[in-house]
């Protein structure tokens, strides 16, 4: 999952990882001129990439988007939200969920002009996995076997200490080259959704020049094979790219050139787009969505869209006065989360009634009971667990804009339930952070999913079980465990998607969090710009835009 | 640097005649005052104070946002703390005088509420901040040499920090998430770290008034007959370089009203149930365009809080400045 | 004045140490792990930890941090950003827009100020003076954003009179009114010192004789009074220009300004403290010399202030 960087944004999420149906506006449907567009450029807002550009080390929006850009994967998630289809690869066949056999297509290109080969895909994947290359998303390969021999943990933790053992071996046996454009790949246990998670950034390709240079160097200057190459970074000021004139896949660019306007602001960047100075706005700054300004201003250039990821308020169960559920549930009963979206957020952010956001493959619409807002249950409810002893403190971080919502959230507990509640922020999202992974929290905390891959394991796996990369609160529930891990090595995707509703009809029993809204995107383009979608996160596709 | 010698003063013309607080203080006045008793410095600017319709009307003020400060319930019977997202971001009217925030709080509820912490903080930061700023100046200007050095280049190294950094490490540090200071506490760390991050200013600017002012032939002519340091300090120099330091310092209550906001809002300031003015306006930012009255209000308060305090700092620095007798 | 300017040039010596070692060690205490937040609603992975831990020496005690930098310093190096950017390029390109906007904002406010001073300190107490006061307070008391924004929407958007950001040229033209929002909270301090000053010494006996020898008015106050008065003027645009470099980060964003000011905030969140200190010392040296040069100044302005 990517995390926003520029801390004024009004999603401090980001509109990051998630699949949606992007409605772009309806008025464009006459297309542009195609003298127009072949020889155009637009502008474009992006933020200041945070590492130099390697696919499997970048974790945040703004280097991402430009990663997803210059990057085709094995598998592409089309636009309007639907499961994702074959882009690098010509086929991935597997009879078991566990060993699967990658065939790719023959003639594509870097952007140096060396093809895509299987070993650049194997090459990449061990490069990301190997822990003393350090890679911020190495831990998406754990899937794969013998992802233990290369990544090795810290025995007690990285501030231990100790120093993490060398890992006894450099590649993954799990990855086999077969011939130039074919690969095997045996996974640890079965995974149906493995396919799935191909098409995330980190599983992008890598030319055989990056293993010649230092990291670093090769993501100031990266080569990638996707529809669009790099020309040239200018820190903190503009990143340029230029149509790749080999590309051999569908989705060819129809405009020429792309540059990307480095904005610390996204006032600022609002401001240039209203008087046609920029192209195109990912997200409009939170100033301009109170009471819908940016439709005024912008007229049919605005964009409103859903993103599959959703705000959440996290209990830590730690915690024993959060150890009843009956509480829990009736916390969650007491918020209204309608009022809350129409008030605070302007409509902008749809209110949370299910445990997954209802965009993704597999999610169930409207399954997250405790969601409703009943405050005589929830009276009951809290009556029944004993009530709450104490200041009930929710916490968020102050850099991002959390500040409204969490404190209207506060307060209709505290009205409504009659519990001493307040929100409090943390000035920095890494002190938040700290806190929050290392089980120190003393009140309920703001936390945020955004899916990494459009399937309904990303939002249990991660979240709900014990052990879960990002189960903070240490919620756990053996039922809830022995059903995900049956739904994780399903065979099928439609059996795995059974399970996990099963699944999330135990957690919502338990209620380990308050699911408060769903993601949503509010954006804008100039008038230049004739025809446009974004893709299923939200992000320009830079292949619809028409002039 | 090296302290200016007598040579100067001989070779320039007075700037100023000596002015009359060495002599006996009676001598203007009219005849019913001299039968009082000789006045000191203080009660000569009292005097003068009493006539002045501008002292009046700023100490009225004054006096109206200091019982803000300290009884709030004597101006509204609204709840500052509590709301209701029905009435967000409802405009001013005869039930809301100032309207609703997007909360639903009543806006003129909280300006009420919210003059404890801007005036507490600002003006107890103001204070210190004069007050050590202005010591060091009168010491770095007055002895020189070493003692200047050594001062001058400490406020150098204080003023380089950056203000945010500053701030957030002397608030985490006593004030982090998780701590539970009660909010006097909390308004006692802030003027605290608005004063250490303040007073280099103080201190240049009353060690260049105390620059200008050290030659002049008064303080000479004190020095000469015999006066104590301590005594030219507080009695000659102090009068005559106070000007600029008060002029400074009661705008300077506005500034760190403003200050204290932006702690607050980065989240190592005040916390939620208090509520200040600067809070109210850094909150009401995003909605400039949609609702300019939740900016207006708390702002609306701040200024004329502010004003007052430059007003008072005007007729007090007239009353006390010998020269404008 | 050899002498004495020699003196406050050595001293640099110390106050650069102390500052780089103070802010070295406030960036240390600056409370969070750099690599917390990094990777999102999840934690970063050990061996992403690991290695920048190593990469920088982060297990070090501060002593031996503090002491690398330093060394590296001497050669020229200012060290890396978390993410191998060397900090040499971020203060070539930034600090250069800096400056040009503080100087720019330094100029107006100056130009404002004065005038402002100089017109309501003749005439104390009119409506002019109290409209001058009103206005600048109203100037401390709104934030900059909103200055800025509101600037900028109605000038840049709705005017189109200026382009709503700046242009990666930073022309001069460009830059007045970022400069002038950059300067707007100063200039209530400007306007009021200067103000001040200009009546007290309005009363002096030196203008009453330059009055009563029949100089015209605009000599006396040209010449005579402004001169005598702007000692305390000149103090506080001396310690602004450091000040406008360093609080100068709103007004960057808003008007998309490629300065130090985001690199300085992104650097303390993050706690790379090389960042903060190479960006921090380059200010603290312009502190410095600003302050030298108006002590130098005070000496011209005022001849009853005298270095040897």
């Amino acid at each position: 999952m990517r995390v926003s960087k520029r801390a004024t944004s009004a999603v401090a999420l980001g509109a990051a990882f998630a699949l949606v149906a992007s409605g772009c506006s309806g008025s464009d449907s006459d297309g542009g001129d195609a003298g127009a567009s072949a020889d155009g450029a637009i502008t474009i807002d992006g933020t200041q990439p945070e590492v130099p550009l390697v696919p499997s080390n970048t974790t945040e929006t703004g280097g991402g988007a430009i990663i997803d850009w210059m990057w085709t994967g094995l598998v592409e998630y089309p636009n309007d939200g639907g499961a994702p289809r074959n882009a690098v690869a010509e086929s991935i066949e597997t009879t078991d969920s566990k060993v699967y056999t990658v065939k790719i297509k023959q003639n594509t290109k870097f952007h140096d002009g060396t093809p895509v080969k299987a070993k650049n895909f194997v090459d990449a994947w061990n490069w990301g996995a190997y822990s003393p290359n350090g890679a911020q998303n190495g831990s998406f390969f754990a899937d794969i076997q013998g992802f233990g021999d290369v990544h090795t943990e810290d025995p007690d933790g990285a501030e231990g200490p100790q120093k993490a053992p060398e890992p006894k071996a450099k590649e993954m046996s799990g990855l086999k080259v077969v011939d130039d454009w074919t690969f095997e790949v045996t996974l640890a246990a079965p995974t149906a959704v493995f396919p799935t998670k191909l098409g995330y950034s980190t599983f992008m390709p890598l030319p055989d020049a990056f293993f010649t240079q230092k990291p670093d160097e090769f993501g100031r200057k990266p080569i990638g094979n996707g529809p669009v190459k790099f020309v040239s970074w200018e820190d903190d000021v503009q990143i340029k790219l230029t149509r790749f004139d080999d590309y051999t896949l569908n989705d060819k660019l129809k405009i020429k050139d792309v540059n990307i306007k480095l904005y610390q602001d996204d006032t600022a960047a609002y401001n240039d787009l209203v008087s046609g100075n920029l192209d195109f706005q990912q997200q409009v700054p939170v100033s301009s969505l109170a009471g819908d300004k940016w439709k005024a201003d912008l007229g049919d250039r605005a964009i409103q869209t859903t993103t599959p990821s959703t705000g959440i308020i996290a209990f830590p169960i730690y915690d024993k006065r959060f150890q009843n559920a009956k509480l829990r549930r009736a916390i969650s009963l007491a918020i209204n989360r309608q009022e809350i979206s129409d008030k605070i957020f302007f409509g902008s952010r749809k209110p949370a009634d299910s445990w997954a956001n209802p965009l993704t493959p597999g999610a169930k619409q409207g399954n997250c009971t405790a969601c409703q807002f009943n405050v005589d249950e929830a009276r009951k409810l809290l009556a029944e667990a004993g009530g709450f002893q104490g200041e009930l403190v929710m916490y968020y971080n102050a850099d991002a804009s959390h500040k409204e919502w969490m404190e209207a959230v506060a307060q209709q507990v505290k009205t409504n339930l009659g519990i001493n509640a307040r929100a409090e922020g943390v000035p920095t999202f890494a002190v938040f952070r700290q806190n929050i992974n290392a089980h120190k929290m003393k009140g309920m905390y703001r936390a945020g999913w955004q899916q990494d891959y459009p399937d309904v394991e990303n939002w249990v796996n991660p979240l709900y079980v014990t052990g879960g990369s990002s189960n903070d609160g240490l919620y756990s529930n053996k039922d809830v465990d022995a059903l995900a891990k049956a739904a994780s090595s399903a065979p099928s995707l439609e059996e795995s998607h059974a399970k996990f509703a099963e699944a999330v009809a135990l957690i919502d029993q338990d209620v380990p969090t308050v699911p408060i809204y769903f993601g949503g995107q509010q954006s804008g383009h100039s008038e230049k710009i004739k025809k446009l979608e974004l893709t299923n996160v939200g992000e320009l596709d830079l292949s619809s835009v028409e002039l | 640097m090296s302290d200016p010698t007598a040579a100067s003063i001989v070779s320039t013309p007075p700037a100023e005649r000596p002015t009359e607080v060495g002599a006996p203080t009676n001598a203007g006045l009219p005849e019913n005052a001299r039968k009082e008793k000789p006045r000191g410095l203080l009660g000569d600017a009292w005097r003068d104070l009493r006539r002045k319709p501008l002292f009046w009307i700023s100490a009225a003020f004054i006096v109206l946002f200091l019982l803000m400060a300290a009884f709030p319930w004597l101006f509204t019977n609204g709840d500052a703390v509590n709301g209701s997202l029905s009435r967000s971001r409802v405009e001013p009217s005869a039930n809301g005088w100032f309207g609703y925030d997007v909360q639903g709080r009543d806006v003129y509820a909280r300006v009420i509420y919210g003059a404890r912490a801007s005036i507490v903080v600002a003006v107890v930061s103001v204070f210190g901040t004069l007050l050590i700023g202005g010591t060091m100046g009168i010491i770095a200007g007055y002895r020189g040499g070493w003692v200047d050095a050594l001062l001058s280049r400490i406020a150098d190294v204080f003023f380089g920090l950056p203000f945010v950094l500053g701030a957030i490490v002397i608030l985490t540090t006593f004030n982090g998430s998780g701590t539970s200071n009660s909010k006097w506490e909390i308004m006692a760390l802030v003027s605290l770290s608005l004063m250490v991050l303040g007073w280099p200013v103080v201190m240049r600017l009353m060690r260049s008034s105390v620059l200008a002012t050290k030659e002049a032939d008064y303080i000479v002519a004190a020095r000469a007959l015999g006066a104590g340091t301590g005594r030219i300090i507080l009695k000659h120099l102090l009068p005559n370089c106070l000007a600029p330091l008060l002029v400074y310092g009661t705008i300077m209550v506005g500034s760190f009203i403003g200050a204290e906001a932006t702690l607050s809002f980065l989240g190592v300031g005040l916390k939620t149930p208090v509520v200040s003015w600067g809070i109210m306006i850094s909150e009401a930012q995003n909605y400039i365009r949609v609702s300019p009255f939740l900016l207006f209000f708390p702002a609306a308060f701040l200024v004329t809080a502010v004003l007052s305090f430059v007003m008072l700092g005007e007729a007090v620095r007239e009353a006390l400045d010998p020269k404008l007798r | 004045m050899g002498r004495y300017l020699l003196r406050r040039l050595l001293q640099l010596i110390p106050v650069f140490i102390g500052t780089t070692f103070l802010i070295y060690w406030l960036v240390w205490s600056v409370p969070g792990d750099p690599f917390a937040g990094k990777c999102g609603e999840r934690p970063c992975p050990d061996s992403y930890v690991n290695m920048m831990t190593e990469k920088f020496k982060l297990d070090e005690p501060l002593w031996v941090q503090y002491g690398n930098y330093m060394q590296n310093l001497f050669q020229g190096d200012f060290g890396q950003t978390w993410s191998g950017r060397p900090i040499g390029d971020i203060i070539a390109t930034a600090y250069p827009n800096t400056l040009k906007l503080a100087v720019v904002a330094l100029a107006i406010e100056a130009v404002i100020g004065l005038a402002a001073g100089v017109l309501t300190g003749l005439r104390r107490n009119g409506f002019l003076d109290n409209l001058v006061l009103v206005s600048t307070l109203f100037m401390i008391a709104l934030p900059v954003f909103v200055i800025g924004f509101v600037l900028q929407w109605v000038l840049g958007v709705q005017w189109h009179i200026i382009k709503p950001t700046v242009s990666s040229e930073m022309r001069i033209s460009e830059l007045i009114v970022p400069g002038f929002v950059l300067g707007s909270a100063s200039m209530a301090y400007i306007a009021r010192v200067a103000r001040t000053s200009i009546a007290e010494n309005r009363r002096a006996d030196y203008v009453r004789t330059a009055i009563a020898k029949g100089l015209p008015m605009r000599r006396v106050v040209g010449v005579h009074l402004l001169r005598n008065s702007l000692i305390p003027v000149v103090t506080l645009l001396g310690t602004d220009l450091g000040a406008l470099m360093g609080g100068a980060i709103v007004t960057e964003g808003i008007f998309g300004i490629n300065g130090i000011g985001r690199q300085v905030f992104r650097a303390i969140v993050t706690k790379e403290s090389a960042t903060v200190v190479s960006i921090v010392v380059v200010l603290v040296l312009v502190y410095l010399l600003m302050n030298l040069l108006v002590d130098l100044l005070y000496a011209a302005l005022d001849p009853r202030i005298r270095y040897e």
